[in-house]
């Protein structure tokens, strides 16, 4: 199609430039913060040129926030989440997809509601479980009466507990446990065609080797996606972590990033150090980022590679 | 040795019936095609000897064991897709080793079928290419290299070739009954285009609405048809019908058009008065100037190269008339027609059903007393 709309043309790249504005500005002034020293960053009216303290600010945010340690729990939990995700919401997807079954609507919707339902809206209850895992079994235990039967016959109190506080688990379980990566594994799975699976019937592929060998490759770029998304959701957690990590050990570098952020609390009444709080952030930045342009590469490798 | 035997079969979705118990036996290294219109129930069929759809009630065996319950794999079948179903994210020498793979045979021996199996096709060159780089016609033959390497008892084929150009069509249609030949299989084709299955069949199955209408050889079909359907059918340019009632002497049919035409006297169970619906095939109406016993009011000329049509009508009825004839008549002249009393096919006029001469005359002795 061949276009001539000059006038057009101007006016959509001033709102492309508008809109790149917006995100950039915000990513340069924590740059440039990030270069001053506590006199220069505090100075009126404020400095927007790069000073040269970046590297000693850094180096003062991360030993200050043990970012060491947080790092490596951030990438536990990252990670933990994106291959939890991944592999359940693919054998999720392939159970509601690709068997015929009378539990497949009823689990269908039972995926669906918890798209409904994010952690953030269900984080007491979640709470709850994360403190004893083994909760819910308990209360089916004891509301059948089983428990009782058990102390009954053998003389021993039925008392379960799994305490996931202040754990990984704790950490990744809950946030692997919900529904998007099922939906995205779901819409694709659907589009692939009858005949494809028949084929692979015909030539003696189970169920098994048909996840493994043909559907998994098949949506590689949609794995790529997921994990992407999964990455950057859970290395950005606050909420979550702030709640069952107690244990300064097991802290992850959004809920340290939120300590570094000057707060009557953090400075006891001190100027606030936010040249510190933003190398804090630049550095905590960088893996969400390496990750997505990482992937990127990815993305555009399957786009190009159509595989009719 | 591989034959298929049907016994009774029916297949239907919760309450919708669509294979109404057939039966049909299936020789070894028969070359069987089914032939039916778009939704008769031709796919389901097939798919129901592969395994891939649960058979409601009857039975099928291949090679003498009943498979209902075996899984497809087990069965000793391979299919060809209609659109290949080729695995997109694999290459071609995956995609054709894939079965041998899942089978457990050591990579050497998969490598060297493999080989074998494209160079029969014609695809050794495309060994590492993708299916998405290939063309039509060379994605089918992968299909079909896919189906040859597991040397199945049974190939059972949908539709494979309706994807392709006329020309490659009936390229592949030579070379899968020449695979036929060669690998000492049995095949089951399902197609909806008669003259790919006339080409290609020993036998052939008349489907419709999930019964069989009649099985035979094309030859059979074409000039003995069991029913008005299958008449109409096989053949192109279709048979021409036309409503009429036996007359009183048993010799003729009076047409509702106004003529009265002779039949075939050995044509039994044609009681006088009895509604008929006959059919004539275009090319046995031949054009004659005097001793024409049926006229056509003629319409307009469709040229084929080797022929013409003439469409024009009798009554109310469509009739068309095959020529070698260059002389067009004029738009609603009559065109005297000679049809020959054993030429005519008669059909019951409520059931559709054909009805048969009395002696069963041998197919050769049928063909002896027709005129060239
Ligand atoms: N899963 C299904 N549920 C309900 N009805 C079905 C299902 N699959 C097929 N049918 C019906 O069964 C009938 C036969 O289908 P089938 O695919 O065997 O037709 P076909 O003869 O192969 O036609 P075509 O030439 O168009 O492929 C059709 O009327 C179709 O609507
Ligand atoms: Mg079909």
């Amino acid at each position: 199609m061949i276009e001539r709309t000059p006038i057009l043309n101007i006016v959509t790249h001033l709102i492309l430039f508008v809109g790149l504005l917006m995100l950039m500005v915000p990513l340069y002034l924590t740059f440039t913060a990030a270069t001053l020293t506590m006199e220069q960053i505090s100075q009126i009216p404020p400095r927007l040129l790069p000073g040269d303290q970046l590297f000693v600010n850094i180096a003062e945010a991360w030993t200050r926030s043990d970012f060491s340690q947080k790092f490596v729990n951030s990438f536990i939990l990252a990670t933990g989440v994106v291959t939890g995700k991944v592999i359940l919401a693919a054998m999720t997807a392939f159970g509601i997809v690709f068997f015929n079954h009378r539990l497949r609507m009823p689990i269908f919707w039972l995926v669906f509601i918890t798209l409904m339902l994010p952690l953030e809206v269900r984080i007491v209850p979640t709470y709850a479980v994360a403190a004893n895992a083994l909760t819910p079994f308990q209360a089916i235990l004891d509301a059948t009466g089983l428990s009782r039967l058990i102390a009954w016959i053998s003389g021993v109190e039925v008392h379960l507990e799994w305490n996931l506080l202040n754990s990984y688990t704790g950490l990744i379980l809950p946030l692997v446990a919900t529904a998007t990566g099922t939906f995205l594994y779901r819409q694709f799975f659907l589009t692939i065609p009858d005949e494809l699976v028949e084929a692979a019937q015909m030539d003696g592929a189970g169920p098994v080797r048909f996840l493994i060998e043909h559907l998994v490759p098949l949506s590689r770029t949609n794995i790529a996606a997921l994990a992407t998304i999964m990455f950057v959701y859970s290395w950005n957690q606050y909420l979550w972590p702030l709640l069952v990590v107690t244990d300064p050990s097991y802290g992850v570098v959004a809920v340290e990033l939120g300590h570094l952020v000057p707060n009557s609390n953090s400075t006891g009444g001190g100027d606030p150090q936010w040249h510190l709080a933003m190398a804090g952030t630049l550095i905590v930045m960088v893996p969400p980022v390496l990750v997505v342009i990482f992937m990127q590469r990815w993305f555009v490798r399957g786009l190009i590679n159509t595989d009719k | 040795m591989a034959d298929i035997n049907i016994r009774k079969v029916a297949k239907a979705y919760g309450k919708t019936q669509v294979v109404h118990g057939i039966d049909l036996d299936i020789l070894d290294r028969e070359f069987i095609v089914i032939l039916g219109p778009s939704g008769c129930g031709k796919s389901t069929l097939l798919r129901m000897i592969a395994g891939l759809e649960a058979i409601s009630s009857g039975e099928i065996a291949i090679d003498g064991k009943v498979v209902n319950d075996i899984e497809p794999r087990a069965r000793g079948c391979a299919m060809v897709f209609q659109n290949y179903a080729l695995y997109p994210h694999m290459t071609v020498a995956q995609n054709i080793g894939y079965a041998l793979k899942v089978a457990g045979i050591s990579r050497a021996e998969r490598d060297q079928r493999i080989a074998t199996v494209a160079a029969t096709l014609d695809i050794s060159d495309y060994l590492d290419r993708k299916p998405g780089q290939l063309s039509g016609g060379q994605r089918q033959r992968v299909a079909m290299g896919r189906a040859m390497i597991r040397e199945p008892k049974v190939f059972l084929f949908d539709e494979p070739l309706s994807n392709l150009d006329a020309k490659l069509r009936v390229q592949m249609r030579l070379e899968i009954r020449r695979l036929h030949q060669r690998l000492n299989a049995t095949s089951v084709f399902v197609t909806h285009d008669q003259v790919e299955a006339m080409t290609l069949a020993d036998r052939l199955v008349v489907m419709n609405a999930g019964h069989v209408e009649q099985v035979g050889s094309a030859e059979e079909l074409y000039e003995r048809p069991a029913s008005k359907y299958v008449g109409g059918f096989i053949g192109s340019p279709h048979m021409n019908f036309l409503k009429g009632q036996i007359a009183d002497d048993g010799c003729s049919v009076v047409l509702e058009a106004g003529p009265t035409l002779p039949i075939n006297p050995r044509i039994g169970r044609a009681a006088p008065g009895a509604a008929v619906d006959i059919g004539i095939r275009p090319e046995h109406a031949r054009r004659t100037g005097e001793g024409a016993n049926l006229t056509v009011r003629y319409d307009f000329l469709e040229e084929l190269g080797n022929g013409r049509l003439f469409h024009g009508r009798v009554g109310d009825s469509d009739f068309i008339v095959q020529s070698a004839d260059k002389t067009p008549p004029a738009f609603g002249e009559e065109i005297g027609l000679r049809i020959d009393p054993f030429h005519i096919h008669l059909f019951d006029g409520e059931t559709g059903v054909r009805l048969q001469e009395i002696a069963s005359v041998a197919p050769a002795r049928t063909r002896a007393l027709e005129p060239a």
